[in-house]
């Protein structure tokens, strides 16, 4: 309990449980294959602090918890993503990475203000259960930053920015386990979504929009790095679209699948960029996982994927799911391209190939989360209310789709790439040109108000307060001063009549006694008369 | 007791003189470490409980019915504990000074003991002696060992905020004079809120403690003083302007505004939010604009200081639950407390770029970390505890002001928490573009001549931030002893 008064803490449950190992294992593999690649104790303790925010995220029972560990992943993201910090372009690249996801996490400060408000209370558990108002309001801002973190539309440049950064950190924090954070938030708080009604319908529509889009987006990249990155989104889209169908189960199962599937190719692809040739278990390590990315039976992200499809109710938003389905296929066949490429051969060491090997077997293999008999006891123990399985001919079609998909790709060698797909939607533009530019000119305005017209004021106050004194001393002093020695003369002029009678003579005194004497008694006699 | 702890530095200060030049750097220390003992066994003390510890209460001035009445409590003591630790910091950066040794050591410790003096005082005039003689010391600070045009900014300075003094003095008058019987006493006055029947005059005495207390805070639009002072002033006295005696206008309203004019605090309850909500956007928006990384700085204090600003305010909405309203103001004493560590040990790295490049200048210069990374990586640290990462001072402190103004339940303090929020994201960007353009990055024209931290800024360093790691990460100890104030002045304000 951080705050008194305000109970909360760190609990475990089938959730949580499931991130933890997920983050657990992936940690594993990529500092593993990590101690190779001659990095220096910086990039391990941020890795390390990293991990243990993702930690505390995903296992917080109240906001504050919750909102810590959110905010230093954010944190370390920044650190990380700036790791080669003397060039200037990866700085900027990770201000950027860290202020969009600000942006968005402005959203739980504020939610946890109208929990307060509404729920009295910081808990996660209590947020469905705050009046009326106040649940949307704290809806609309976990909405926003779940969204956000998990490079969702719109903030989805972001993540694009972040492959800056080395290739381990890609495959830790910016497609297994940060990234999914937000999916993470939204399943646990389905609740609450739930309980306002627009909220479940507005994250559907973000998921399945992003896979979409974020597919064209993966589609048109020449850099593989980006393409990955991408592909990221657009796969987090389901799980995003998962919690607000409200199918706990295959929207878990689908992140924990994605986890080995993207950060085994983004290891691949560290390979790749670091050498300057390949080795033969990388290739076919990457390989599988690109056929599992296409969701190509009977690999994991098929089974997984159509859980997801199946909970979906909505004929409009099944469409765009499955259109997005088509996509991932052929997105993964383009990455595919890059195993069939002609290269030389590098070393890799045992410490790197025994992650990279395990990582492709789970890619491969973690379909069996969908199994009839394991479905069930993983929906148990994420304590899922759902009871989706996908249809038959779902699978079947999904997969024939997968398979002709990849299979037209790699014959074609060549797909569409649309310059608005090739930019991320322009959406880093609009950023730019719509909040970045805007706020750092109403900044520099003000600095201009501040100094002439606030203090300004000031300034002019204190002339003012001198010109007024040097009025004083020039004119008025003169007058005060002058009417000083007119009065000293007077007073001179007075005494030296008044001098004057002093004569010491006798009889002048008598008789200017006599003149008083005689002035006073006119006096009283007028007086009395 | 507490008067030993107040007027210890004093008394070192006069036998200053006495010591050899040599060992006044050191007396200095050895004092202020000693000032750091003794309030933290007054902590210990006095525990987490309510109420006034350490109370002294003597005849000073009987005919106006003031007196020398000193005591700590809840909102006192972490107060003191930092005052304390920023001097003792200051002490220990100062440690290699050279200009002026014993004159420099005489005047902080002067200053301590006013600073300490301040928040220990119980009683209206007792305050305002301390809350002008703390003009005077650092007005001498900025004049004797500031750089750039020390004479100006000084002048500025002392004319501002003694001007703000004088209308604070006009607001404690208006308090003596419509208590009966008339007192300066804080604790009688806290007790029987005075011209509790006159609403008019009730306004008007508030406005003029929250002007002259605001000008000191400083608020939006009376900050202009604060940039000019901060930059052209040395960086162990910008550190305790900024640290130490900024906290004297907030702790005036917590202390003075709130529980003795709840009535007039419940009606103007808007305007004190307004105040803060425009503190907070202008100061972190006008800080974006900034190159010298002092004045930078420096408008970020009126960002937090106005964070400060709204959470009191929000605590003038009686409508809601009182939790929400304790939780802002427990939020703000422990920005008051995050801010004064981080912002001092901010002031003392800028006080290390002039030290070895005489500029403060972010643009001329960039990729420090190589030469300095052990600075590089305290400037790091202490910026992102400006910028509120959770696990550093700020955090807690901010997240607390939300939550609580957001959440006291009324409109306006919805709308305005939830506009405030996006100050966080503004301080963002501002620090991290000083981290980009003076640690990362390619290097600039000064970066050689960018040495690391000697061992005095260091050991100067390292105990600000870190006290900001453990109040980030175990606030407990620090919120227990706010939580039963806060609780008081919740109460007090809403009767």
């Amino acid at each position: 309990m951080m705050l008194p008064g305000w109970p909360g803490g760190l609990a475990v449950d089938g959730l949580s449980a499931v991130l933890l190992v997920t983050l657990a294992v992936v940690l594993a593999a990529v500092l593993a294959y990590s101690a190779r690649e001659g990095y220096g104790p910086r990039f391990f303790v941020l890795m390390l602090l990293f991990a243990a925010a993702m930690a505390v995220t995903v296992t917080a029972s109240d906001l504050l918890l919750l909102l810590m560990g959110w905010e230093v992943m954010g944190a370390m993201s920044y650190a990380l993503i700036g790791y080669a910090w003397p060039d200037a372009g990866r700085v900027r690249a990770a201000d950027t990475a860290f202020l969009t996801t600000r942006a968005a996490d402005l959203g739980l400060y504020a939610a946890a203000g109208f929990a307060v408000a509404g729920a009295h209370s910081l808990g996660l558990d209590a947020l469905a259960h705050a009046e009326a108002p106040w649940r949307d309001l704290i809806a609309a801002g976990v909405v926003v930053s779940a969204l956000g973190k998990s490079a969702q539309l719109p903030f989805s440049f972001w993540l694009s920015k972040a492959m800056a950064g080395p290739s381990p950190v890609s495959a830790l924090l910016h497609s297994a386990t940060m990234v999914v954070a937000g999916a993470y938030l939204l399943m646990r708080l389905h609740p609450l979504l739930d309980a306002t009604g627009w909220a479940s319908t507005l994250v559907s529509w973000a998921g399945a929009l992003t896979a979409l889009l974020m597919g064209a987006v993966a589609l048109a990249q020449r850099d593989l790095k980006q393409l990955l990155a991408a592909s990221t989104c657009a796969q987090i889209g389901f799980m995003v679209l998962a919690a607000g169908a409200g199918t706990v189960g295959g929207g878990t199962a689908h992140l924990v699948a994605h986890a080995a599937v993207k950060s085994l190719l983004f290891l691949c692809a560290g390979v790749w960029l670091t050498r300057d040739g390949s080795h033969r278990l990388v290739d076919v390590a990457f390989g599988a996982g690109a056929l599992a990315l296409a969701g190509v039976p009977p690999l994991s992200l098929w089974v997984t994927k159509d859980e997801v499809l199946a909970g979906v109710g909505d004929p409009a938003l099944l469409v765009v799911a499955f259109a997005a389905s088509v996509l991932s296929a052929a997105y993964a066949g383009k990455a595919l391209l890059r195993v069939l490429r002609p290269a030389g051969s590098s070393p890799v060491g045992l410490s790197q190939r025994v992650p990279l090997a395990g990582l492709a077997v789970a890619a491969c293999g973690l379909g069996v989360l969908g199994l009839p008999g394991v479905a069930g006891e993983w929906r148990r123990l994420l304590g899922a209310t759902d009871d989706v399985t996908p249809d038959v001919w779902m699978l079947v079609l999904s997969g024939v789709l997968a398979v002709v998909t990849v299979g037209a790709v790699v014959l074609a060698r060549r797909v569409p790439e649309p310059g608005w797909a090739l930019d991320w939607l322009l959406l880093e533009r609009a950023a730019t040109a719509g909040v970045v530019r805007p706020v750092f000119a109403l900044a520099r305005a003000l600095d201009r108000f501040d100094d002439r017209v606030v203090d300004g004021a000031v300034r002019g106050v204190a002339r003012a307060g001198r010109g007024t004194a040097a009025l004083a001393g020039r004119r008025v002093e003169i007058r005060v001063d002058g009417v000083v020695s007119l009065t000293a003369r007077a007073a001179r002029w007075l005494a030296a009549l008044a001098r004057r009678p002093q004569t010491g003579q006798l009889h002048l005194y008598y008789a200017q006694a006599a003149v008083v004497l005689a002035v006073l008694v006119a006096v009283a006699v007028l007086a009395a008369g | 007791m507490l008067t030993l702890v107040i007027f210890l530095p004093l008394a070192v200060a006069v036998v200053l003189p006495a010591v050899p030049r040599r060992a006044v750097p050191w007396t200095w220390t050895a004092a202020a470490l000693a000032e750091v003992a003794l309030v933290a066994a007054m902590w210990a003390v006095h525990g987490t409980g309510g109420g006034v510890s350490f109370e002294t209460d003597a005849r000073w001035i009987p005919s106006v019915r003031a007196g020398y009445h000193v005591g700590v409590d809840g909102l006192s003591l972490p107060l003191l504990a930092l005052t304390a630790v920023l001097f003792a910091a200051c002490a220990v950066y100062s440690l290699r000074q050279t200009r002026r040794v014993r004159e420099f050591a005489g005047l902080f410790l002067f200053l301590e003991t006013v600073c300490l003096g301040l928040f220990a005082a119980l009683d209206l005039l007792l305050f305002f002696v301390f809350f002008d003689l703390s003009i005077v010391g650092m007005y001498f600070v900025i004049l004797l060992w500031g750089h750039g045009d020390p004479a100006r900014s000084a002048l500025k300075f002392f004319l501002y905020t003694f001007l703000g003094s004088l209308v604070l003095l006009l607001g404690f008058i208006g308090l003596y004079l419509g208590a009966d019987p008339h007192t300066f006493d804080m604790v009688d006055l806290t007790r029987t809120p005075p011209l509790s029947g006159s609403p008019g005059l009730a306004g008007l005495t508030l406005l003029a403690v929250g002007i002259g207390l605001g000008i000191k805070t400083p608020v939006v639009p009376f900050h202009t003083w604060l940039p000019p002072a901060h930059t052209d002033a040395p960086a162990a006295g910008s550190a305790i302007l900024a640290g130490v005696m900024l906290k004297m206008g907030a702790y005036g309203l917590v202390r003075i505004a709130m529980p003795m004019l709840p009535d007039a605090w419940r009606r103007y309850a808007l305007v004190i939010l307004i105040v803060g909500l425009v503190s907070v956007l202008y100061g972190a928006l006008v800080a974006l604009a900034q190159d010298n990384v002092k004045r930078l700085v420096a408008y970020s204090s009126v960002n937090h200081m106005g964070y400060i600003v709204l959470a009191l305010g929000a605590a003038g909405y009686a409508a809601g639950g009182t939790d929400a309203r304790r939780l802002a103001v427990t939020g703000a004493v422990t920005q008051m407390v995050g801010h004064g560590l981080v912002t001092g040990a901010l002031f003392l790295l800028c006080g290390v770029l002039r030290d070895r490049a005489g500029s403060y200048d972010i643009g001329r210069f960039g990729g420090v970390a190589r030469g300095a990374p052990v600075f590089a990586g305290l400037l790091a640290v202490a910026s992102f505890a400006a910028l509120g990462l959770p696990g550093l001072s700020g955090f807690i402190a901010e997240f607390q002001i939300f939550a609580g103004t957001i959440g006291a339940g009324a409109v306006a303090t919805a709308v305005t928490g939830a506009l405030a929020v996006t100050g966080i994201l503004i301080t963002a960007a501002l620090f991290l573009r000083v981290l980009h353009k003076v640690v990362l990055g390619p290097p600039g024209e000064l970066t050689p001549l960018v040495t690391d931290v000697r061992r005095p800024e260091l050991a100067a360093l390292v105990p600000l931030l870190a006290l900001s790691l453990l109040i980030g990460v175990a606030p407990r100890a620090l919120l227990d002893t706010i939580e039963p104030l806060s609780a008081a002045v919740v109460a007090l304000v809403g009767r």
